[in-house]
């Protein structure tokens, strides 16, 4: 097969992407993630974005308040729980957060959003936050890490 | 509700970009079976199904007389994000698949996980199209409901 250096490019970071996916609740961080792309660690941000219109560090970040949503619409779980589970460090910043970017405090949405009986990868992807201005503070690259 | 006699899903079209290496993939690794293989001179008419079962997927090659080069050019590179749809397919023992997809070395995006409906996984095809294989468990519709609500 015959891809464009823009198709094996995006090949690349779909296999990236998919790592996030895969290890959001694990303290993923550039080098590994470049690695499973075959870019130097300072490439691989700016393609990245490049392919996907936002950095890794949002991408992740929103992967990670989606399956957050999930958790808490779907268990009894503790809040605390899911912020670990979910690869934040503390309860402070998760909640911050996920009320920055879903509008509404996790035990709020808890409250207000019952369990639904759909395949959960549907779930996981049309709920994902979309906001566009979260995880971008600072100019520069940031290091993906988990959120602390 | 009007009656518009339609029985079946029929044929559903995937794009691939090599329908080689798509037949390949999708014969050796997940057991589809070629149904048609026919050069009509301006296509190659390639579908392929599950041994016995009726509905067929079109293997149908990016790039063909209805797109213009631009379209098909953006068409591959949505395929290649994984910005367009996938198949979801079902297995009688998913770990089973799992394990052979595992061991040939196909993507793998998410480990078999259970859920209310039953356990599934995830692959990529060659191209980046999003495959999920799943093994319902005999769980109803009101006792999944009843499982996210009790989870």
């Amino acid at each position: 097969m015959e891809l464009s250096r823009r198709e094996d490019l995006n090949r690349r970071m779909l296999r990236a992407r998919d790592e996030m996916d895969r290890r959001y609740a694990e303290p993923l961080d550039i080098p590994t993630l470049a690695s499973v792309a075959h870019l130097s660690p300072s490439q691989f941000g700016r393609m990245f974005k490049q392919v996907y219109g936002e950095t890794p560090h949002r991408y992740l970040q929103r992967r990670r308040i989606e399956r957050a949503m999930t958790l808490l619409r779907q268990t009894d779980r503790a809040i605390t729980d899911i912020a670990w589970d979910t690869g934040f460090a503390s309860l402070g910043t998760f909640s911050s957060t996920f009320s920055r970017i879903v509008g509404h405090s996790p035990t709020r949405f808890r409250a207000r959003h019952a369990p639904v009986a759909v395949p959960s990868c549907f779930i996981a992807t049309w709920t994902r936050p979309r906001d566009s201005r979260f995880g971008e503070a600072g100019a520069g690259p940031r290091p993906l890490a988990s959120s602390s | 509700m009007t009656n518009n006699h339609i029985t079946s899903l029929n044929i559903r079209s995937l794009p691939v970009l090599d329908q080689d290496e798509a037949l390949d993939f999708y014969t050796t690794h997940l057991g589809f079976e070629v149904r048609d293989d026919i050069d009509l001179g301006f296509m190659r008419w390639l579908t392929i199904g599950v041994p016995g079962q009726d509905s067929s997927l079109l293997l149908e090659l990016v790039g063909g007389p209805q797109h213009d080069e631009s379209t098909a050019a953006q068409v591959r590179e949505l395929v290649t994000k994984g910005a367009l749809g996938g198949l979801f397919l079902l297995s009688d023992d998913v770990h089973a698949t799992y394990a052979a997809l595992a061991e040939a070395g196909v993507e793998i995006t998410q480990e078999p996980v259970q859920q209310p409906y039953g356990t599934d996984f995830g692959i990529r095809d060659p191209f980046g199209n999003q495959v999920r294989i799943s093994q319902p468990n005999a769980a109803s519709p009101a006792e999944v409901k009843d499982a996210y609500e009790n989870a």
